[in-house]
């Protein structure tokens, strides 16, 4: 039997959920006996070359690009988890919520403290992709089906939630794994 | 200026006996004076009452009429309530924004008129209405619009528009207000002749007990809309250990729909003294305080005058009524347009001059209330109901109404019917005859109890108002055909999550979810998913919210979603896909597209 596909993503992350997976450490060479893996940073396999049972989506959605990526993996994904705050809630890329566009832009690259930039140029370049007017938690732009809490959940937290379902066994977190304050 | 501000506030806070309990009034007396709080203002009295500064702007934050920003000399506050809306409230409104070339929360660039919305102005059977400084304007159209801006232009009086004064005491000189009473139906318990002080008369013969025993045998239950035994409530106060105890009545009337408190203030203010004080006497206080809501100002002058005839006739102050030893006092304390301050709790921090924030219980405010100490409160149709069972007897009050719920209630009505106003009605009536009674009958739905209640349906015009039935504080709003119950139910909601103190996240954030799910359904992008999402958070903000207010927020969706099912399943579709309808991507890169100057990006998929 084939084994089940998993695609993973990140969009308006860190990248710090992605490494979480990487800390399930030597398991990941059982992950690869359960799984393999399509579009993912992990293999480098940039667009889908079949259907998947599981996608994780890590970050919100900042950017056109980042709407596209995610609608796609709704495509071609039976399950999207979310992990993470920025997946689920918006995260730290959200604070600019609230603050218009324009601010925001020129914050970041004409007045911020740390800017250097005699031109005074916004990044305008045709290939570059437009960002939303907010940042977007996953949920408001497509169906999520689950989400796993965490900045980032931890590697015990990502490899106890594949495992259960893959194996289609309910998914049992001890309390350290979910709490965080 | 700032030594004016300083002498100001200085001699303000001295009148008040430096008493920080006292905040509220404090505050709206600096605010008279000098027009706004300013953040020196808020330094002076911390100062001065050796408080925390940051307590006293919390105080000045939490409240809608106190100004922490400079206001237009005139301040129109057009009610965003859901009557005066459907009078035709959002032409109104629509129009004052295009009058005065600005928005609502904003001034006149002549600063001489600020435009704000408030909640429920308890004015739903004469709206659309307005409070400009204070004064109430009622019946506004889009005709008399013109009228006000520029009469408010000319003069910032407000009260120049007043041309004839309402029925009643409302054109008494201490009033001196167009509102009108709308008594459609008088009843035996409030609205008739009553023999003047016999009540207390009968009270103070008797002893305290005896007294609460009356109550209780004349099983009245609150009317404020929870419908607790009043005679159980004076009882637990009774034994209450404390040196002092408080009788406060409850004049808040912020319910969306219900005004019958404000007529009941305008025409029975005696009633509701006397019944206070009959408190009084039954729990052991020596001190009343009757909180009346921001928005009834206007009946300030003319409830104290009423106060200072009492206390001259004797029926007030030490030794009242020629009885030894039993001494009673009433204040009047003002609120500042905070809904959630009808809520016991939060009514007591709003007199001890803190933020109106509901309190957790226990301790109860029987035991532990105002300033500590064990506490009535009562609603003011409850008092009115007090004195006259003690002038007519608990058995002759007892026998009316029906067996659970005695004697009469005053219901508000308003919204689509021939006859809005109030009706004094035992009960026991069902809605149905209530509907005949106020010319309603081609009713779609009618709103029993205020948005806190529930949105009944024709299937439901057979049930009957009373405590184990329909219960209600007064509030009834008719729905006539073409009406849209959803966004009605919208409307409600909108109304707590500006209502809401914060307190709770149930409260604060759920009730934003509900109206974001309420909006899709509205935009027809609803799926069937929706409703059963409706009724599960609906459901966790019930019974994860602290009080009365967000234990009750979702109640216009849930009761519309119960009782009027086929309405929402009407337009709900269900999805092809998995993507979300209400992300709209080309409106989400608008404002990209039109800073950065270019199209968006095509991505091949
Ligand atoms: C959010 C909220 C607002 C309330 N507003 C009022 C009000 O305006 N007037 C009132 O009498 N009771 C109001 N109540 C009910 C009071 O908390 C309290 O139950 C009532 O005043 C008790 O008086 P009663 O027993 O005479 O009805 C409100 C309750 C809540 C939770
Ligand atoms: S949730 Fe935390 S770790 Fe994950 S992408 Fe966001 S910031 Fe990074
Ligand atoms: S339920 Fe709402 S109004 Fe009541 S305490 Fe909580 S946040 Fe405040």
């Amino acid at each position: 039997m084939d084994k089940p596909k998993v695609a993973t993503a990140s969009l308006a992350g860190c990248f710090g959920c992605h490494m979480s997976l990487l800390d399930i450490d030597d398991r990941i060479l059982k992950l690869i006996q359960l799984v393999d893996f399509d579009k993912s940073p992990v293999d480098d396999i940039k667009k889908f070359t079949d259907r998947c049972a599981v996608g994780l989506i890590e970050g919100g959605c900042a950017n056109e690009e980042n709407v596209k990526v995610l609608q796609d993996f709704r495509r071609h994904c039976d399950l999207l988890i979310a992990i993470g705050e920025c997946a689920i809630m918006g995260g730290l890329p959200a604070m600019r919520n609230g603050i218009p566009v324009q601010e925001c832009l020129a914050e970041a690259y004409q007045k911020g403290p740390t800017v250097h930039n005699p031109s005074q140029q916004i990044p305008n370049d045709p290939e570059l992709p437009l960002i939303l007017d907010r940042v977007y938690p996953a949920h408001e732009v497509v169906k999520i089906d689950y989400q796993l809490p965490g900045c980032p959940p931890p590697a015990d937290t990502l490899w106890e939630a594949l495992v259960a379902l893959l194996n289609g066994k309910p998914l049992h977190l001890p309390y350290e794994l979910i709490k965080y304050d | 200026m700032s030594d004016n501000l300083k002498v100001g506030i200085k001699n303000i806070c001295r009148e008040y006996g430096r008493d920080r309990s006292r905040l509220m009034d404090i505050l709206e007396a600096v605010q008279g004076q000098f027009g706004w709080i300013s953040s020196e203002a808020i330094d002076l009295t911390a100062r001065e009452l050796s408080m925390p500064r940051a307590e006293v702007e919390g105080v000045v934050s939490f409240y809608a009429f106190l100004h922490q920003q400079p206001t237009g000399k005139a301040i129109i506050r057009m009610c965003d309530g859901v009557s005066c809306n459907m009078n035709g409230g959002h032409n109104v409104a629509d129009l004052f924004k295009k009058e005065l070339g600005i928005s609502f929360g904003q001034t006149t660039s002549d600063g001489k008129i600020t435009l704000e919305h408030t909640s429920c102005l308890g004015m739903c059977d004469q709206g659309p209405a307005a409070i400009i400084n204070g004064t109430v304007i009622t019946h506004i159209s889009t005709d008399t619009v013109k009228e006000i801006v520029h009469t408010l232009r000319e003069t910032a009086d407000p009260r120049k528009l007043v041309k004839t004064f309402g029925a009643g005491q409302n054109a008494d000189r201490l009033i001196q207000s167009m509102v009108t009473n709308n008594i459609r139906k008088h009843g035996p318990v409030i609205f008739s002749v009553m023999e003047p002080f016999l009540a207390l008369k009968n009270a103070l013969a008797m002893n305290p007990a005896e007294v609460i025993r009356d109550i209780k045998t004349a099983r009245l239950r609150g009317r404020g809309g929870a419908g607790f035994p009043t005679g159980m409530k004076w009882d637990f106060t009774r034994e209450a250990e404390g040196q002092r105890r408080f009788v406060l009545c409850n004049a808040d009337e912020g319910e969306p729909g219900t005004f019958k408190d404000r007529v009941l203030l305008t025409e029975c203010p005696h009633m509701v003294f006397e019944g206070m004080t009959i408190a009084g006497y039954a729990i052991g206080a020596e001190e009343g305080i009757v909180y009346l809501r921001g928005e009834y100002q206007y009946l300030k002058n003319y409830l104290e005058n009423v106060l200072a005839e009492r206390r001259e006739a004797g029926l007030l102050g030490k030794n009242l009524a020629g009885k030894a030893g039993f001494h009673f006092t009433i204040r009047i304390q003002m609120g500042a347009g905070a809904y959630v301050c009808g809520e016991e709790t939060a009514l007591i921090n709003s007199c001890e001059g803190l933020r109106g924030e509901p309190r957790d219980r226990p301790p109860f405010r029987a035991q532990q209330g105002y300033l500590g100490a064990p506490t009535v409160i009562n609603n003011v149709e409850t008092f009115c109901c007090v004195t006259r069972i003690l002038e007519k007897g608990a058995p002759w009050f007892a026998q009316i109404g029906s067996q659970a719920s005695s004697g009469t209630k005053l219901f508000s009505v308003s919204g689509d019917c021939n006859r809005p106003g109030i009706y004094e009605l035992p009960y026991g009536i069902t809605l149905k005859d209530l509907l005949v009674e106020v010319g309603g009958e081609d009713a779609i739905g009618v709103q029993v109890g205020g948005p806190s209640g529930q949105c009944v349906s024709p299937a439901g015009f057979n049930r009957i108002i009373c405590y184990e039935d329909l219960a209600t504080g007064g509030s009834i709003i008719v729905f006539g055909p073409g009406r849209n119950i959803i966004e009605i139910a919208g409307q409600f909601l909108d109304f707590f999550i500006e209502e809401s103190c914060g307190w709770c996240v149930p409260c604060r954030v759920g009730n934003v979810l509900l109206k974001e799910r309420v909006n899709k359904i509205l935009a027809g992008k609803g799926e069937p998913e929706d409703l059963a999402y409706l009724e599960e958070l609906g459901k966790t903000v019930k019974t994860m919210s602290r009080c009365g207010l967000g234990q009750t927020s979702p109640n216009p969706v849930l009761t519309t979603l119960q009782n009027f099912r086929g309405v929402y399943e009407k337009g709900l579709k269900k999805p092809l896909d998995k993507m979300q309808r209400t992300f709209d991507l080309d409106s989400a890169l608008q404002e990209a597209v039109r800073i950065q100057g270019r199209q968006p990006v095509h991505f091949q998929d």
